[in-house]
């Protein structure tokens, strides 16, 4: 009875990768059909995936006409990613967690947070490239802003919306203030500081390539837009799709990590 | 006799009144009652009638507007690990295993790691609950987190124990077993026991008196000394007579 409930199971996802894996197929052969057999679009505006596939291979290892490999670029762009990222998480989490248990650290940083709130990080890039010029510098700090304001937030609403019964059990416990926030507060507010970050890893990725797109020496957006300059969207799109691989494999391992801090799953 | 015993609480002239915009709710009205030491009380009345709120003043969660309630020579002024609470719903730390969410009492008092693990391990073999120390609470069922809440109120070792209508949201099976556990427990591990529920059956299982109380605003309507043999026998002629008269008197509180 319990093996063959198991089995039902496991049947029904190996169907679902069946399906999500004929679904891309279903997409690269449309792709395929519409420029290499049917020619609906001329091949220097759309080229096919077999010559998509082909660049992608040689911009392994060939630096025309960018200037560096695709691994190059690949590894500048995600160590620009990392820095600000974690620069932002290392500093938003706690801040915005404090923002929420504390209420003079919220009344001081508040007025400042709410006035940068609001400003899309992309709306940055002119003042950074000003300040810090077109360096490595410049992106870190653009990302900076895009990871550290989710963080804030969501931590802020995380600890906001811990249990007022979860505080009283604690308290007949006698817990300190600061026992409460480490062991009740901060714990129960866990989860939405995850999706914080999951926000912040979208937004950050999101503003490192507009930066990249727009002012740059190196990196997948910087390829993406040495490709529109000379007319070689095979590039773009080998760019794009990078970008979209990139994100698929970060996803994944954010969720490795949050499975492993996220413990007893949710209050119901 | 009564004399000799030790006053564990003493509530005196006590009354509760919240205030909101809609006006102000007198909720307790001049609640005079004691409880002494090692004996099991159960607040007995109608639903709403402000049960909880009584806890939550002994507990010290709540501050009364009028009188006073003394805990073992000393006024209530807040919460302290001395008064230990088992809530309506279940609000275990659902981060925390059974382990954790039991040494949590000892742990914020400093107690070694050690000594409590010991001390939780001995209240969750009490509660029945061997063999689950490493499970979150979800993946339990609404007793064993029921118990796991008991559990966590014994370790810490607290000279009074609340309990808020414990089992009000199990259904009736799971209710006598937990009823017979709480019996069995309070058995072995005797403790000053506040019990509050609305379910008559319930009150004279378990209490050795028992206060009955009026509807909101809420005072003491009358009191029963319960003497039945333990355990206790829910079909005995007894036990069906204290019922019907308890459960008639009610009628009397509405």
């Amino acid at each position: 009875m319990n093996t063959e409930k198991i089995n039902t199971a496991k049947k029904q996802k190996r169907k679902y990768q069946i399906i999500s894996v004929l679904s891309v197929c279903v997409f690269l052969l449309v792709w395929y059909l519409a420029t290499a057999v049917f020619e609906l679009a001329p091949s220097y505006s759309l080229p096919s995936p077999v010559k998509v596939f082909n660049t992608f291979l040689t911009k392994l290892h060939s630096k025309a006409p960018d200037g560096a490999t695709l691994p190059k670029h690949f590894i500048s762009s995600l160590q620009v990613a990392m820095l600000g990222y974690l620069l932002g998480a290392v500093i938003g989490v706690p801040l915005g967690i404090a923002m929420g248990w504390f209420k003079t650290v919220d009344k001081i940083v508040r007025p400042v947070f709410d006035l940068i709130k609001p400003i899309p990080p992309i709306a940055l890039i002119p003042v950074m490239i000003v300040v810090f010029g077109i360096s490595i510098k410049a992106k870190a700090v653009l990302i900076f802003f895009s990871t550290v304001i989710p963080c804030i937030t969501n931590s802020y609403s995380g600890i906001r919306q811990t249990k007022q019964i979860h505080l009283w059990v604690s308290q007949t416990f006698g817990a300190s203030n600061m026992q409460m926030l480490f062991t009740v507060a901060s714990p129960s507010a866990l989860p939405m500081i995850f999706a914080g970050l999951r926000v912040a890893m979208g937004s950050s990725w999101m503003a490192l390539v507009a930066a990249e797109l727009l002012a740059s020496t190196s990196g997948l957006g910087y390829l993406i837009s040495i490709g529109r300059s000379l007319l070689r969207s095979d590039l773009i799109i080998v760019g794009i799709l990078c970008l979209g691989m990139i994100n698929i494999v970060l996803t994944a391992i954010f969720n490795l990590v949050e499975k492993r801090f996220v413990r007893g799953g949710k209050d119901e | 006799m009564m004399k000799e015993r030790k006053t564990v609480i003493e509530c005196r002239n006590v009354s509760k009144t919240f205030y909101s915009m809609a006006g102000d709710n007198l909720v307790v009205d001049n609640l005079n009652f004691n409880v002494y030491e090692n004996e099991f009380v159960v607040l007995f009345g109608p639903g709403q009638c402000g049960k909880s709120t009584i806890l939550n003043l002994i507990a010290g969660l709540e501050k009364p507007t009028g009188g006073e309630i003394i805990v073992s020579g000393e006024k209530v002024t807040g919460p302290s690990p001395k008064r230990g609470m088992v809530y309506q719903t279940t609000n275990l730390f659902m981060w925390y295993t059974v382990m954790q969410n039991v040494e949590f009492g000892p742990k914020m008092q400093g107690v070694p790691k050690k000594v409590r693990r010991e001390r939780a391990q001995k209240y969750i073999d009490l509660v029945g609950l061997k063999g689950f120390e490493k499970h979150f609470p979800v993946k339990l069922s609404g007793g064993m987190q029921q118990r796991v809440g008991i559990a966590r109120a014994y370790a810490n070792e607290p000279e009074l124990i609340c309990m808020d209508e414990p089992f009000g949201h199990l259904d009736a099976q799971t209710r006598y077993l937990m009823e017979e556990e709480v019996e069995r427990i309070s058995n072995s591990d005797r403790r000053t026991v506040v019990f509050v529920t609305n379910n008559a059956e319930e009150a004279i299982y378990l209490a050795d008196r028992i206060i009955l109380l009026h509807n909101c605003p809420t005072s003491v309507h009358k009191e029963y000394i319960v003497d039945l043999p333990r355990p206790r026998d829910y079909t005995s002629p007894d036990f069906l007579a204290l019922r019907e008269q308890i459960t008639a008197e009610m009628d009397n509180t509405l």
